[in-house]
């Protein structure tokens, strides 16, 4: 399980690049990303290298954020790495909110973040499937 | 062509006196069968008989929108419950509706203002008129039907919306004179345009328009497009409905059916009458109405009235179109809005930020209106549905309480500009 920083884009001309700019700063690094968006509104999540600096920054510059849990898998990069892994999950009747992929990729794997409802049975039906699940510290190793 | 010339083109004396005589009679009836307006005229210390003149009209008290919210729903009404025979409502400045009723009499007056005003568009029994303005508590749609058929024309009762259709009905039917906002009028001629309709195939003479601003820029381009003449109504639902008053062809202000109505201009601050001529707030006093007349009524709307005889004969005092309001209600497309009502529904979901702004715009003629809430920190999400879900269920509540639809836009805290003392809460684009 690893912590996701999640930050409410309005839908407005620069927020994204004040947002990154924010973090840019104060030397906080992003590792994983993704960019929800809808015809009014945006959620950027990201993992990042320090999470509890990031979220103070980003509050004392009036942004909407909070903190989710989520899970880091390793993924093998080739055709059905991904596919094995959602298989798994379906199988344990687990529904994933959203998932996506992190810029860095350590021993030519992919990292593969997912949302789901219930972490600790998704953990558990990963890890008994061999599934390498990443902690805090090994995500941010990578 | 007049629909009652004796009245409509009656010389100044002659009308000044059945003007007091019906005042007199309105306050005495209001003062016996209204206990609002019996304390009100106690308070003045006034007695109803002592009118004698039009005079006596600046010593009455007024009445205000929030007079009809505080005895909410029937409380202003001067005649028993059984004697009403149709209530209407317009938005209120909170949830509730400001309602008012009529009895059988003021239907068939309204319908007969209402036949005078489709006579000064150029109407008569054979012409078809085509209702297009909605039906419902909206004063709009009936209104104008009871007069259409008042007048004896071929009345279709089509309200609102569905333009193509509208469009059809009007070329098979013949439709002579259209009933609704400008800005549908306009919309329909580009829907025409659309459609490749030529104007030939219609028999299109006359628009009756209102229920909301319009300039004389907008007038003319209605007229070119539509080539048609386009007259502006008067009305609200406080006073009657549309039928207070309305343009003749000669287009120099509109003529408020007096016989009815008492109009004032007074300066909103000082509440002092003002001259014929000067700009101010248009005040209303009806004076032949028995559900629930109404004493100095302040419309917030702000004209100037001009008494000279029109060239059209007609010798009914005309007031300038208006233009612009002394409170902070707003017409979208043809409905009233009050910024406090989407305030307090707002304050009612726990999950919305109070702070609130209201964007207006008008696109291709068509009046948008975007409600644009600050997300609350404690109520963020990181999932798109159930932020989504929150903007729909704002949507819903607001549509609920003002029967319009809205957008509602989610944006980050302290995004809407906060200036010194007031929140600037309504932005509106549309240029009238």
């Amino acid at each position: 399980m690893v912590k996701q920083i999640s930050v409410f884009v309005e839908n407005k001309k620069g927020r994204l690049a004040k947002i990154t700019d924010v973090l840019a700063r104060a030397g906080i690094d992003l590792i994983a990303l993704s960019i929800a968006d809808t015809a009014n509104f945006g959620i950027m999540r990201c993992i990042v290298s320090d999470t509890d600096k990031a979220m103070a920054l980003l509050r004392e510059n009036g942004l909407t954020a909070s903190v989710t849990n989520v899970i880091a898998t390793e993924v093998a990069d080739r055709p059905g790495g991904l596919a094995g892994v959602l298989k798994i999950l379906d199988e344990a009747g687990i529904g994933i909110e959203y998932l996506y992929s992190s810029v860095r990729t350590p021993n030519r794997n992919a990292v593969v973040i997912f949302r789901v409802e219930d972490i600790s049975a998704a953990e558990q039906a990963l890890e008994g499937n061999s599934i390498k699940l990443l902690d805090e510290k090994e995500i941010r190793g990578i | 062509m007049y629909w009652n010339k004796d009245i409509e083109c009656m010389d100044r004396e002659r009308l000044t006196n059945l003007q007091v005589e019906k005042l007199r009679a309105t306050a005495i009836r209001v003062y016996n069968n209204v206990p609002f307006y019996k304390k009100a005229f106690d308070e003045k210390g006034i007695r109803p008989e002592e009118i004698r003149s039009l005079d006596d009209l600046k010593r009455l008290p007024f009445t205000m929108k929030s007079d009809l919210r505080d005895n909410y729903p029937f409380g202003l009404f001067a005649v028993p419950k059984e004697q009403i025979v149709r209530v209407h409502a317009s938005s209120g400045t909170t949830g509730k509706p400001t309602v008012v009723g009529y009895t059988k009499r003021d239907i068939e007056n309204w319908a007969n203002l209402m036949a005078r005003t489709l006579v000064f568009a150029g109407g008569n029994k054979n012409s078809v008129v085509q209702v297009a303005y909605g039906y419902g508590l909206f004063t709009g749609g009936l209104g104008a039907h009871y007069g259409a058929e008042a007048l004896g024309a071929m009345t279709i009762p089509v309200s609102g919306g569905n333009t193509q259709r509208q469009i059809m009905l009007m070329q098979d039917f013949g439709t002579t004179i259209i009933a609704c906002t400008p800005s549908y009028a306009l919309f329909m001629a580009e829907t025409m345009e659309e459609m490749g309709i030529d104007r030939s195939t219609l028999k299109l003479e006359a628009g009756i328009f209102g229920a909301e601003p319009w300039t004389e820029a907008m007038r003319s381009e209605i007229e070119r497009r539509l080539g048609i003449l386009a007259i502006d109504i008067y009305g609200l639902s406080e006073i009657m409905g549309p039928g207070v008053a309305s343009d003749c062809e000669h287009k120099q202000g509109l003529h408020i059916a007096e016989d009815f109505f008492l109009p004032e201009i007074i300066d909103p601050d000082t509440l002092e009458p003002l001259p014929y001529g000067e700009k101010g707030e248009l005040v209303i006093t009806t004076i032949d109405k028995e559900g629930i007349p109404l004493i100095r009524y302040r419309t917030r709307d702000i004209t100037a009235l001009h008494p000279e005889k029109c060239a059209c004969g007609r010798t009914m005092v005309r007031m300038e179109k208006v233009l612009g309001r002394t409170d902070d209600m707003l017409i979208i497309r043809g409905v009233n809005v009050f910024p406090s009502q989407i305030e307090s529904v707002l304050i009612n979901i726990a999950e919305a930020s109070p702070n609130y702004q209201i964007v207006v715009d008008r696109v291709d003629n068509y009046d948008t209106l975007d409600v644009q809430v600050e997300v609350s920190p404690e109520f963020f999400s990181d999932e798109v549905k159930v932020l989504e879900a929150l903007e729909e269920k704002i949507r819903n509540a607001i549509a609920n309480v003002l029967c319009i639809n809205v957008k509602v836009t989610l944006v980050e805290p302290k995004s809407i500009e906060r200036s010194m003392g007031k929140a600037k809460r309504v932005i509106d684009k549309r240029k009238f």
